[in-house]
């Protein structure tokens, strides 16, 4: 049995304390660009922007980034064949705010940044996602978390956004039910 | 490459990647004979993410770090050749390149022996033309490494037929229907060969046109056991007639004196894609040649350099094409994927 860990209020909540904090910390919302990640981080981004748009009336331009060409993780979804085009808007000299559903060992946004840097050098990088789960393997942390739900590296954290999934909601599988190893 | 989506404005296809439904297990490419249409559409969207790479200021990417390809030539290329070396270098791999001609080979060394050696030396990804049909075939038999088919002898050559139909995707949207009429040296054309087997699988009317000395015949037939059947025409002007794609093929100068035609002027006057058969096929047909061309021979000058030619295209899809396969192809069974397995990455 998955556990409903945020429901689509918690969600929204969520979103907008994040759009928040990202204005707040970079004292406004000028020379932002948000980057998702593929996949679920590519809805969020845009959920970010419009929650930005809401109250500072600025345009926030919105990029996707597909890592596939820089993991270094094959083994934690198997070998995936499934690459596609990234699509970023210019990000020298900008604060990029990295954008993905779930953070935890830490490997996708390592490959992420180098990927970043490819295409340009921002002035600045920084990082949110919607949960955090632990166990990270790099020294990597998140700037804006939406929720830390502490887990078991058994555990499965399934995001869902209506934009992919039908519904919104964030659930913990704990691994029998999961049926993943690890 | 800057597309930016405003936030009121849901941005990117939010389609969940397809995630490998193709299933893909290749860890050869030797010919398209045996390929599904989602096989066929996975190369050709990565190939789309291969353009993106390419189109980048600095393209290159590690997605292959760590990983050594080598290039086996044992006939005389440039572009095909070329464009490996290009594809294997922008995803990060090492690449080395033998031309059979100064390496062991011309010692007498067999393929299967060299085929042996590159891979004690450390060669993950072997590319590799031979002047005989079903050379690659041999060494994918004996070989722990990946093979990729990139010429072989009369038989097939299937990157080209893969940049071929992605050149064609790119203007047409989809080849479904269409028709391809592929003129010249069918007897002795692999491109010709894939070509028909990708095009026919896709749903494409195929149309084959050679004089009757340069047309196999039962090409039609052998075909036609497993695939809709392509159509054999000897006469261009007929076949030519609401094409939607001409693809001239190379005619060769020992084919001309080998006494297959009278000559490269009779050749011409009969079978060269020139502005006035191309008035004969659909407005805005596309116009393609696998290259080298013989200007005046099988194509005519304007014609190669005009408005509907896709020539250069072609030849700018070959690297992103070969990119896509050197990614598919080292998914599995290769270096990497040994080493995810042992967690050793």
């Amino acid at each position: 049995m998955s556990n409903v860990i945020m429901s689509r209020d918690d969600i929204r909540r969520a979103v907008t304390r994040i759009a928040h904090e990202i204005v707040e910390n970079n004292r406004g919302a000028q020379d932002l660009v948000l980057i998702g990640m593929r996949t679920r981080g590519v809805p969020l981004a845009s959920r970010i922007a419009r929650a930005i748009h809401e109250f500072e009336a600025e345009e926030i331009p919105v990029g996707t980034l597909d890592v596939g060409l820089y993991r270094d993780d094959l083994t934690e979804r198997g070998p995936s064949v499934s690459i596609q085009p990234s699509d970023l808007p210019e990000i020298a000299g900008k604060r990029v705010v990295l954008v993905d559903d779930v953070l935890y060992t830490g490997r996708t946004v390592r490959a992420a940044l180098d990927a970043l840097i490819d295409y340009g050098r921002p002035g600045r990088i920084q990082l949110a996602v919607l949960v955090d789960r632990g166990h990270r393997e790099l020294p990597i942390r998140a700037d804006f978390v939406g929720k830390n739900i502490p887990t078991s590296h058994a555990d499965d954290v399934q995001v869902r956004f209506e934009e992919i999934d039908d519904e919104d909601s964030v659930r913990v599988a704990a691994a029998e039910e999961a049926g993943v190893s690890r | 490459m800057t597309t930016e989506a405003r936030p009121d404005v849901v941005p990117a296809p939010f389609a969940a990647p397809s995630t490998d439904e193709s299933g893909w297990k290749r860890r050869h490419l030797l010919d398209l004979d045996d390929f599904s249409v989602e096989e066929l559409d996975l190369v050709m969207r990565t190939t789309d993410t291969m353009k993106e790479v390419l189109s980048r200021e600095i393209p290159r990417v590690p997605a292959l770090r760590g990983t050594t390809v080598v290039t086996l030539f044992y006939e005389n290329s440039t572009r095909t050749r070329t464009s490996f070396e290009l594809a294997g270098k922008v995803l990060g791999a090492d690449v080395i390149n033998i031309a059979a001609s100064s390496s062991s080979v011309s010692k007498g060394e067999s393929l299967v022996d060299t085929v042996k050696t590159l891979q004690a030396v450390g060669a993950d990804v072997l590319i590799m033309r031979h002047n005989r049909s079903g050379g690659p075939y041999l060494a994918a038999r004996t070989a722990q490494c990946s093979v990729v088919n990139a010429g072989d002898g009369l038989h097939a050559h299937p990157t080209q037929a893969l940049l071929d139909l992605y050149t064609m995707r790119g203007a047409l949207g989809d080849v479904r229907g269409r028709k391809v009429v592929i003129v010249g040296d069918l007897l002795h054309s692999r491109v010709a060969r894939s070509n028909a087997w990708a095009l026919t699988a896709m749903g494409a009317d195929v149309v084959l046109c050679a004089p009757p000395t340069l047309a196999p015949a039962r090409l039609g037939e052998a075909l036609e056991d497993r695939l809709p059947p392509v159509r054999v025409e000897t006469n261009l002007d007929r076949a030519i007639v609401d094409a939607d794609v001409v693809m001239a093929l190379r005619m060769q100068h020992e084919r001309m004196q080998g006494g297959y035609v009278p000559g490269a002027r009779e050749y011409s006057r009969l079978y060269q894609v020139n502005t006035e058969r191309l008035a004969r096929a659909n407005p805005g047909a596309l116009v393609m040649h696998p290259g080298p061309m013989n200007e005046g021979v099988e194509i005519s000058h304007d014609v190669a350099h005009g408005l509907q030619s896709r020539v250069e295209e072609q030849v700018t899809n070959g690297v992103a094409v070969r990119m896509a396969v050197l990614w598919l192809i080292t998914r599995t069974g290769t270096k990497q994927a040994r080493a995810a397995a042992k967690g050793a990455l």
